[in-house]
């Protein structure tokens, strides 16, 4: 049912289109209207090789409406394997073309025979938002791409890894990458489909994977469950994107059990990246100490992810208490007990409220009433910057909407990404007072 | 043809023809002036359709932008959550853009979020709910409801909602119909907001006032505008950014209405003369010294202020013509493709020409054979007659791999743009470009200076076109770039001009 929607932190399913656009040499076809790309482009860094206008769209109008728009999409998808060079072509149907009810499916199977592969998914934006859309983009991809039947040789130490959903995350790319490091660190091979050096290739490669590893809370699972199931590849689900030592040794005890690492590896390596994380804590733990106008208590305001993610950082890395937690993504309720429970599950029994809210006004008074007992902390994204600034608080935007702000290949994974957190923060405190 | 004889404005309905009907507006056309405009005259332009096109951009961005500029509105957008992107930005820019008048802003955008069950049922009681919800919570000077393409296929009827909330809010509550299925021009979506401003917000004049209506999109020359029409005695009212609701009631008492873009302006401007007598400035825009004189001259005969208009032009030449002339001759054989929205093309093109540049390709992203006043835009008139008369020039409603394919064929000097997304791809190609964002990039003497300088920096360092170029893959295929532009342009229909 329609819901109150004020400051909205998500896109429709159709902005998955970013997905698609993540897989290097991968293209979107768009069966929607003639302005959909563009407003859902609205990210920084969204060009490249392909950016949103160059996506072929039927730029569905009036007479289609009336119509139908199967002959449209038809001639689109034909001219767009003549015009545009691509490996993988990815058809989404938008809002009208699924109300008015073409089978872009039935369209899209005319060229199946040609070289390169056209896929189809539908993603119109009433059906779910971009966290959804992200999901049915990669089964449909999955599904129809990978048409390799088990059993498939398997390649030793090849895990599958999937993170945050392609630029709706400002972090995606640096923090797949920093935890194909962490992988790497523990002696397996990362397979990636999305960013540099990554691309359709990739995707063949999944099936030969030992193991698949999902870092999110629920975004993606579908799409990662599909790959267990068709090709029998163990899925670890790992709810927290781990961000500084504590919780990056957490992961990487649990990637080592999952994946039958000898614990005394993992010890090494954990113990070698902790001394140095601790290195540079220690020589910066003063100003972590002594910087007067930094309080105890914070809030996150983002999606699952980094409500998570940020609330296990700031509780079990830097001795934080968290205020309630708002998480904006608008997760099924299928995944939300599993996620509550996570947020109960900080060191010192010191537990997390957390609600799920799509109402930004609501969120900006109800942090108006928090007790902050001191200088508060607001983790989220442009929307927070006012209410932020409003109770004098530091304010540290993570997520989208990440307007002004500009994120080329930062991560706030790992233990490095604690550390670049770190320098957010505190680099928010010391702006307003160096004393 | 009279002036505003055929164009009737209906401000008791909420609805707006889009250009395509209103005005024959066309989006596809490969030629040159001459035949455009031979055609245009003649009644035989017929617009092309594409049988291949990429993505381009939605009218409801146009109008839903404008609309939000007013400080202290809601816009209440019954849609799902992507199209509702606009709040994102509206939330950063406007705030900055407020920000330089040193005034904020609470305009606000909440959308109804419509899911699947919606589109079964309806959701017109939840849309009740959340205009009052948003009333409530933001208490703003007027409520724009405004439709998408999901309510309006399933017919979710804003009107009549609008029409029962009539009495129920102090403020007014005004239908606003952003189906983004309407038209190929985005540019609709302005005449769309004109439209509701016209009907719920501008009243009836009580007298005159010594102002003068300026319509643009980003003001930024508010503060040299401010000070030139001081000059004549008279104050700028911006539109609509940084307006308020109470001062866009009274722009029927204006002395005169400008406007900063000929596309932007059209409905408003005509519909203010026509309704309320306000007369509409229209000649070539203040873009280079052509244009910026002809319009000021214009300006001043309109308010009687003509010998005040002489002496500020005569000053101001004797400053900056020397100085231009200097630069141009550094310009002077330079090869241009430029690609812009209709309102600028022609314009630009005029200024190049005028630094003694050559545009080999023009490309305008649609084409308003007339505007609501029955003629031809004056900036397109006044290129027929100082034009090359096979100047090359294509209508194109951004079509990448069209514009990727003259640069290939042209390979000019520069490329211009005015639209976001498209000098990416010409230095990606290899060829300087130069982004033209700024509606004032080029206004006046001071404007058309410092653009002809920038256009040199542009040509003088190619280091990051060529860095960029010589390492990226281009999106389209070899075959595409042998292809003739018109290739997938089939005729399909005539326009709906009144010459037909």
């Amino acid at each position: 049912m329609a819901k109150i929607l004020d400051q909205p932190r998500y896109k429709c399913a159709l902005a998955a289109m970013q997905t698609v656009q993540s897989i290097p040499g991968a293209i979107p076809i768009l069966h929607a209207g003639p302005g959909c790309a563009a407003k859902l482009n609205d990210n920084n860094g969204t060009s490249g090789q392909y950016s949103a206008n160059i996506f072929p769209c039927t730029s569905i109008s009036e007479k289609e409406v009336v119509f139908g728009g199967a002959d449209k999409l038809r001639n689109t998808i034909r001219n767009a394997l003549r015009v545009i060079d691509a490996d993988m072509f990815v058809v989404l149907s938008g809002c009208t073309g699924e109300i008015i009810g073409d089978d872009i499916q039935e369209v899209t199977q005319e060229f199946s025979d040609e070289e390169k592969p056209v896929i189809w998914v539908k993603a119109p934006g009433f059906k779910g938002n971009n966290y959804v859309g992200h999901d049915w983009v990669l089964s449909a991809i999955f599904n129809q791409y990978l048409k390799t039947p088990a059993p498939v040789q398997k390649t030793k130490g090849l895990v599958n890894l999937f993170a945050g959903v392609p630029q709706q995350d400002p972090f995606w790319l640096g923090n797949l990458r920093e935890l194909e490091n962490l992988l790497r660190a523990v002696g397996l091979t990362p397979n990636t489909i999305f960013g540099f050096g990554r691309g359709p290739e990739n995707i063949r490669k999944l099936p030969e994977a030992e193991y698949s590893i999902l870092v999110s809370p629920w975004t993606g699972t579908g799409s990662a469950e599909f790959l267990e199931k068709k090709f029998g590849i163990p899925l670890l689900k790992y709810p927290v994107l781990p961000i500084g030592a504590f919780e990056t040794s957490k992961f990487l005890r649990a990637v080592g059990d999952f994946c039958k690492i000898d614990k005394n590896n993992i010890e090494e390596v954990i113990k070698k990246k902790e001394e140095e994380y601790y290195y540079y804590i220690e020589r910066f733990a003063d100003t972590f100490l002594e910087t007067r106008i930094m309080g105890k208590r914070f809030t996150v305001v983002s999606d699952a992810q980094y409500a998570l993610a940020v609330t296990k950082f700031l509780v079990n890395d830097l001795g934080q208490f968290p205020e309630t937690q708002f998480i904006t993504d608008d997760t099924p309720e299928e995944y939300r007990d599993a996620i509550r429970a996570q947020f109960r599950d900080l060191n010192y029994g010191i537990q997390a409220d957390v609600e799920w809210n799509t109402d930004g006004h609501d969120i900006d008074t109800k942090i108006r009433g928090m007790d902050f007992a001191g200088t508060p902390l607001i983790v989220g994204s442009n929307w927070e910057e006012k209410i932020a600034r409003q109770l004098g608080a530091h304010f540290i935007n993570i997520s989208y909407p990440m307007i002004d702000r500009l994120v080329i290949n930062s991560s706030v994974a790992g233990y490095s990404g604690g550390l670049k957190l770190l320098e957010d923060i505190y680099t928010a405190a010391l702006g307003r007072l160096s004393l | 043809m009279q002036i505003g004889g055929d164009m009737p404005f209906n401000f008791n309905n909420s609805n707006v023809g889009p250009r395509e009907t209103r005005l024959g507006s066309i989006t596809g056309y490969a030629g040159d002036l001459e035949n455009l405009v031979y055609c245009s005259h003649n009644g035989s332009l017929k617009n092309k359709e594409r049988c291949f096109s990429q993505s381009s951009s939605c009218l409801s961005g146009c109008a839903l932008s404008q609309l939000l500029g007013i400080r202290n509105i809601a816009i209440i957008y019954h849609a799902p959550s992507g199209c509702a992107t606009i709040a994102e930005g509206a939330n950063i820019t406007l705030g900055q853009l407020a920000a330089r008048i040193n005034k904020t802003t609470n305009s606000v955008v909440v959308s109804t979020d419509l899911d699947e069950n919606d589109t079964v049922f309806g959701a017109i009681e939840s849309l009740r709910k959340i205009i009052k919800h948003t009333y409530d919570t933001y208490h703003p000077d007027a409520m724009f409801v405004s439709s998408s393409c999901v309510s309006g296929v399933i017919g979710e009827n804003i009107d009549d909602l609008s029409e029962e909330l009539k009495d129920e809010y102090p403020v007014p509550v005004i239908p606003v119909h952003c189906e983004g299925f309407k038209s190929r021009i985005w540019a609709s979506g302005f005449d769309i907001s004109d439209h509701a401003v016209m009907q719920g917000i501008v009243k009836p004049p009580k007298g005159k006032r010594p102002v003068i209506n300026f319509k643009n999109f980003f003001e930024s020359a508010r503060p040299q505008i401010t000070k030139l029409f001081a000059e004549f005695g008279v104050a700028p009212q911006f539109l609509y950014l940084n307006s308020t609701v109470e001062e866009l009631s009274h722009i029927s008492e204006s002395l005169a209405t400008v406007c900063i873009c000929g596309t932007l302006g059209t409905y408003l401007g005509n519909a203010l003369e026509e309704k309320y007598g306000v007369p509409y400035v229209r000649t070539i825009n203040p873009n280079g010294i052509a244009g910026f004189e002809t319009w000021l001259r214009k300006i001043g005969e309109t308010i009687g202020k003509q010998k005040e208009v002489e002496a500020y032009i005569e000053k101001q030449r004797a400053v900056y013509i020397p100085q231009i002339e200097e630069v141009k001759k550094e310009l002077r054989g330079l090869r241009c493709v430029i690609g812009m929205g209709p309102g600028y093309t022609y314009e630009v093109t005029r200024v190049l020409q005028e630094l003694g540049m050559e545009v080999v390709w023009a490309l305008a992203w649609h084409y308003d054979y007339k505007y609501d006043n029955g003629q031809v835009p004056p900036a397109l008139d006044y290129l027929q007659k100082t034009a090359p008369k096979d100047m090359k020039l294509s209508i194109s409603d951004q079509q990448n791999y069209e514009v990727m394919n003259i640069l290939n064929r042209y390979k000019p000097d520069l490329y211009f743009s005015r639209h976001p997304g498209s000098t990416v791809w010409a230095i990606k190609q290899g060829y300087a470009a130069l982004f033209v964002a700024d509606e004032y990039m080029i206004f006046g003497y001071e404007g058309t200076l410092s653009f002809a300088k920038t256009i040199l920096d542009t040509i003088k360092n190619r280091s990051f076109e060529k860095n960029l170029a010589s390492r990226i893959k281009l999106p389209y295929t070899k075959w595409w770039y042998e292809q003739n532009i018109d290739k997938f342009m089939t005729i399909s229909q005539t326009t709906n001009g009144t010459n037909n």
